[in-house]
């Protein structure tokens, strides 16, 4: 299998003064699905079409399997794009769309009819063959997208927001389709998207584009759990950011967060270490916090046990999402955040859902808060 | 229901009141004006031609008999058919050159041009606000006796004489058209040139499409419908000129078939024929534009708005 090693290396591109992508540098192994992701103007689809020579650089290298291309014009590139919306050339059939790459490049006619019907198979549109573009439905477009790229065996495999044109229930199953592909064909995925949820199921690796910089790369549970910044962990994920101030630092920092004290685990491998006195976020997911109301929270005994955070506040909204009920809590004290602590309360688990202004008093267990600056 | 009025409602209801109360009606008001205009401008005159070639000339007088004299004579003379190949053959070289020089262009406006594309369109433009006979009187100026060209082979020393041989040809005929209707076969190539999706000429380099290669199998297929459009345009109208001809062909033998129809009416005072000969350009020409509209449909598939007229006739 022709499976490339690609390296981004102080990759630039300017517009006149502004940086869509700045000295960016990165390394995808050969085989791994590796996700730009990022808000729109991050620069993500910028770096993509760099890599498949659309744009050209204003600085920097981009190393496949080595050898530096570019310079090269995309259509000498070992490499392949799934486009946005498609692309599909709408004056030919579905098998000459597929066959086209192969044309190009004067294979054999007849090796070019077994590897388009092979191709096509791979993506169940055997079927489809003869039919023009604009007779398929959005999901057969997209297979036919991936058999046009992939007939080529491409080293690496570029795919564009492939996905955000088709409903929930498609992308979904499209998803899985798409990394079981990677897995099964070992080519080198590079796949954009601003869908955190996208690229949190479908990733071996993420790079979280801010401003044409990689602001953390990760896998997705590094992101999830472990981001680096107040915006990563603010991008992927719901999540609560608490305004807090350093106590003491140690095994366990200890913050001030509205008057009240709580312990948390020191950030990993930051890039200066914490020092008392510093202002900081505490990041905190909805499903890491427990909910107690009313009675409960009141309770003379409600001071929390050894490894649990408390704070007390009332609630704010509830809304039923199927699985999880979310409630909001406003916490007392006049805590600075970006809103109001988010708690996922699990269906099964239920307690009566609270009514708004309720007294109520959230917890978690030290070790599932985040400490984040920015 | 015979019901008394309310005295808060007494106001009785004006003649406007009651049109705007009536949807079909006020839609019909709207558009009595320009379909009756047509019908006064277009279709009235049509119909009166149409019925003028079936008359009969009498001694110099027209007579109102019904014949078929008319279209026999144009079919059976060898002048009208010969007329109307010749003129049909000017069109099509005229079609053919701006063609040729059209698409270029519409291709550079729509794809390179950059910071200049809006220069590039007004040059193409601009010729159009000029007045046609200023455009066909130029052309006299260049190709002249006295003219431009004859001055430039002079003074280089290509000739020690001027020429006769440019001005009054088909040629000249040809290049004069060729400048006034270029610009109509650009428009419809450089709109459906610039509907066509960047992602479908990425599409086809990043499937190891060369720039050439996207161009014959992406680009000009995709484009075919434009160019159609603008074919159908250079064609029909410079078939039916007559001022150019009459200003640079000089000689009998470069006139064309509105040429005829021209005297016919003019001169001749042969009304029943002329109205025979307009009456089969329009048929040709309406069967052109019917075909033109139909290919164009057929070949549309970037969703281009390309044919203004074809698709109506």
């Amino acid at each position: 299998m022709t499976v490339a090693r690609l390296e981004l290396r102080g990759l630039s591109k300017r517009f006149g003064s502004f940086a869509a992508v700045d000295d960016l540098s990165l390394t995808v192994a050969p085989g791994e699905f590796l996700t730009l992701l990022g808000a729109s103007g991050s620069g993500k689809t910028t770096t993509l079409r760099l890599i498949a020579g659309f744009d050209q650089p204003t600085a920097g290298a981009i190393l496949i399997d080595g050898v530096d291309a570019a310079r090269q014009p995309a259509f000498k590139r070992p490499i392949n794009t799934v486009f946005q919306q498609y692309a599909l050339f709408p004056h030919l059939t579905v098998r000459d769309n597929v066959a086209y790459g192969l044309r190009m490049r004067r294979v054999p006619t007849g090796e070019i009819a077994d590897r388009v019907a092979r191709a096509l198979a791979l993506v169940r549109m055997q079927d489809f063959a003869t039919r023009a573009p604009r007779q398929l439905s959005g999901g057969q477009q997209q297979r036919v997208a991936l058999a046009r790229a992939l007939v080529n065996e491409p080293r690496v495999l570029l795919l564009d927001e492939p996905l955000g044109a088709l409903d929930l229930k498609l992308r979904r199953e499209m998803q899985l389709e798409l990394t079981a592909l990677n897995k099964q064909l070992g080519i080198t995925f590079i796949y954009v998207t601003h869908d955190q949820e996208e690229a949190l199921t479908m990733s071996d690796r993420i790079a979280l584009m801010r401003g044409g910089r990689i602001e953390q790369l990760g896998t997705p549970r590094d992101l999830y759990e472990r981001p680096s910044s107040r915006y990563v962990a603010g991008f992927v994920g719901d999540t609560t950011l608490l305004a807090a101030t350093v106590v003491a630092t140690g095994d366990a920092a200890t913050l001030v967060v509205a008057g009240v004290s709580v312990l948390a685990p020191p950030p990993v491998a930051p890039a200066e270490p914490l020092r008392a006195g510093e202002s900081v976020w505490l990041s905190l997911r909805p499903e890491a916090v427990t909910l107690d109301i009313g009675a409960a929270a009141d309770a003379p005994d409600a001071a929390p046990s050894v490894g649990i955070n408390a704070l007390t506040g009332t609630v704010r909204e509830v809304v039923y999402a199927g699985p999880i009920v979310k409630v909001s809590v406003d916490i007392a004290g006049g805590v600075t955040a970006d809103g109001p602590v988010l708690v996922a309360v699990h269906q099964p688990a239920a307690l009566p859902v609270p009514a708004l202004g309720t007294p109520a008093r959230v917890t978690w267990p030290v070790s599932r808060a985040v400490i984040v600056r920015g | 229901m015979a019901e008394r009025r309310s005295p808060d409602v007494a106001v009785a209801p004006t003649w406007l009141d009651r049109v705007r109360a009536r949807p079909r009606l006020r839609t019909a008001l709207t558009a009595a004006l320009p379909v009756g205009w047509v019908i006064a401008t277009l279709l009235l005159p049509y119909l009166l031609l149409l019925v003028q070639s079936f008359w009969r000339l009498r001694d110099g007088a027209i007579t109102h008999e019904l014949t078929l004299d008319n279209y026999r004579r144009l079919f059976g003379t060898g002048l009208y058919p010969r007329t109307i190949l010749y003129s049909a053959g000017v069109a099509a070289r005229v079609t053919i050159a701006s063609l040729l020089l059209a698409y270029p262009l519409a291709y550079l406006l729509a794809f390179g041009g950059g910071r200049h594309k809006q220069l590039l369109y007004m040059a193409v433009i601009i010729p159009l606000w000029v007045s046609y006979l200023v455009r066909a009187y130029a052309w006299k100026i260049i190709l002249g006796r006295q003219g431009i060209l004859n001055g430039v082979l002079m003074a280089t020393g290509l000739t020690h004489r001027p020429l006769d041989a440019f001005l009054y040809s088909t040629t000249a005929v040809v290049l004069a058209l060729t400048h006034i209707y270029t610009p109509f076969a650009l428009m419809p190539i450089y709109a459906v040139l610039e509907s066509i999706p960047r992602a479908l000429r990425e599409a086809s380099q990043d499937c190891y499409a060369s720039r050439w290669q996207t161009f014959t199998h992406v680009t000009l297929p995709l484009s075919l419908p434009g160019v159609l459009a603008g074919a159908t345009f250079a064609f029909v109208l410079s078939m039916g000129d007559f001022i150019a001809p009459q200003l640079l062909g000089g000689n009998d033998s470069a006139l064309m078939v509105s040429n005829l129809v021209w005297s016919l009416f003019g001169v001749a005072y042969n009304w029943p024929l002329g109205a025979a000969v307009s009456v089969v350009m329009l048929v040709l020409t309406l069967a052109i534009l019917w075909v033109a509209g139909r290919l164009e449909a057929r070949w549309n598939l970037t969703g281009a708005r390309v044919s203004a007229p074809a698709s109506t006739a």
